[in-house]
């Protein structure tokens, strides 16, 4: 494996390997003129949602904790942030403030929308000018954080392309990087295998209590059984019968050697290297958007059937082994490792294709998901809004 | 050698068709990763590609073991070389 790349070395030391300057929007509401900034100052990326009104409680922070996590990553440069009203709008300036870099704000009551657009696009400017002179510079591969998380996965996801995730994990582990799994629900069945990878007691207890808090969470809204849910119509069509087996699969991309050092809630960073869990939805795009906000700037998503997610922030970089998927979905697949069903290539080779393609990504390569356009960018909701 | 379905662990009750176009009556080569040994079936359904064919007879109430582990439990009986899927087998979660 390589030990350096060319990154962004932001304000608060951290290491990014994209260089956007983002529009944020508080609220729903901010959705138009963010969109209009990004329209009228080029090179700077929007990132509407449909929230931020009336949320409360533990609801709310999260909220807040996704939206600064998210203008908060090393992956971005500079943040503009609108909301309709300056308090809450000013509680997110002053959390991305933290990390040392440009942010500012602007709120739409009494001056509307077309006077924000203006100020905004004025400092959008400013902001797009300091970015685009920012140089790359020499970074030790072990500062990259990656996360991972699979979709529409199959019974070659278990066989061949989780397990090679796995082994890029225990060589990133070896090397003192910052990694990260979750998918609570998608470990049932193999819960008793992740809990006795855990470090310590304390921490076995906190991850059993955070599975069983989802499990608990399953059962009081389940209707029947999860059949029409979990495994997804997509994995059955790629295969996978049963929620245990499909846990299995998934379970393969923590590598045989990794040790589960510590657990988070939803978009909370780690507070070193090693491997983290986080309690987190297996919905593609609101578990990649969390790990985003988390501050994780690489991305690995296997694929069986091929789900073709992105993030707006955080490159995902897409590994398939179904050699149905690689041939008829090709443009999503950043790495095909469906020589590993042919023996025609063994897993340490696989691990070393997929993080080579993660330094060619972390240097600036546009992954599949980029080049297409994906940003989906998707809160988690604990409840409903007052 | 290539091979036609893929076993994780030797004890598993079912492998992993990995190839298109399998049809009923074939005879396949299939692959135990653990332990590096292969072995032949006669299929005797056609199996889509990433679907399972059991490896012994199953009757009802049958554990199912993959990856040395427990997937799920046999809800109609299953011979060996038969697909074995959501038809035949559940899961004990949920």
């Amino acid at each position: 494996m390589k030990t350096k790349f060319m990154g962004y070395r932001r304000e608060n030391g951290r290491v990014g390997v994209r260089n956007h300057v983002v529009i944020l929007p508080l609220d729903d509401l901010s959705n138009a003129a963010c969109e209009a900034v990004a329209n009228n100052i080029k090179g700077t990326l929007a990132l509407p949602h449909p929230y931020g009104r009336l949320q409360f409680g533990a609801d709310l922070d999260l909220h807040f904790k996704t939206l600064i996590g998210t203008g908060s990553n090393p992956n971005v440069a500079a943040v503009v942030v609108i909301g309709i009203e300056p308090v809450w709008t000013a509680r997110v300036v002053d959390g991305i403030a933290k990390t040392g870099k440009p942010v500012a704000g602007f709120s739409i009551e009494q001056h509307g929308d077309l006077e924000t657009i203006c100020a905004a696009s004025r400092k959008a400017k400013e902001f797009v000018q300091f970015a685009t002179e920012l140089q790359r510079v020499e970074c030790d591969v072990k500062e990259l954080w990656v996360s991972t998380k699979c979709g529409e996965s199959d019974t070659t996801s278990g066989l061949a392309t989780n397990p090679t995730v796995g082994d890029a994990f225990d060589k990133l582990y070896a090397n003192g990087n910052t990694l990260l799994f979750g998918e609570t629900t998608e470990l049932t069945g193999g819960e008793h295998l992740v809990a006795a990878r855990c470090r310590t007691p304390e921490i076995r207890d906190q991850f059993m209590a955070m599975f069983d808090r989802y499990a608990a969470l399953v059962e009081a809204h389940k209707v029947d059984d999860l059949c029409d849910s979990q495994p997804t119509k997509g994995n059955i069509e790629g295969g996978l019968t049963t929620i245990e087996e499909k846990a299995l699969g998934n379970i393969q991309k923590i590598g045989k050697k990794c040790i589960v050092d510590g657990v988070l809630d939803k978009a909370d960073a780690p507070t070193g290297p090693g491997l983290w869990f986080m309690d987190s939805s297996s919905a593609a795009a609101e578990m990649v958007t969390l790990v985003a906000a988390a501050g994780f700037v690489v991305h690995f998503f296997p694929t069986g059937q091929g789900n073709i997610i992105g993030n707006p922030i955080l490159p995902v970089i897409k590994l398939s082994s179904n050699p149905r998927t690689v041939r008829t979905m090709s443009e999503h697949v950043d790495v095909d490792v469906s020589g590993i069903l042919r023996r025609e290539i063994n897993l340490d080779q696989a691990g070393d294709m997929l993080l080579d393609m993660m330094v060619r990504t972390a240097n600036g390569r546009n992954t599949s998901a980029e080049a297409l356009g994906h940003r989906e960018f998707v809160f988690t909701r604990l409840y409903e809004s007052a | 050698m290539s091979v036609q379905f893929i076993v994780h662990e030797p004890g598993d009750m079912v492998g992993v068709v990995v190839v298109e176009g399998v049809k009923a009556g074939q005879k396949l080569t299939g692959w135990v990763m653990e332990g590096d040994k292969t072995l032949e079936v006669a299929v005797k359904n056609d199996i889509p590609i990433g679907h399972k064919l059991a490896l012994k007879d199953l009757a009802v109430g049958d554990t199912v073991i993959k990856y040395g582990v427990d997937i799920g439990k046999v809800v109609a009986p299953i011979q060996a070389g038969e697909h074995l899927h959501v038809h035949n087998v559940k899961t004990k979660r949920w």
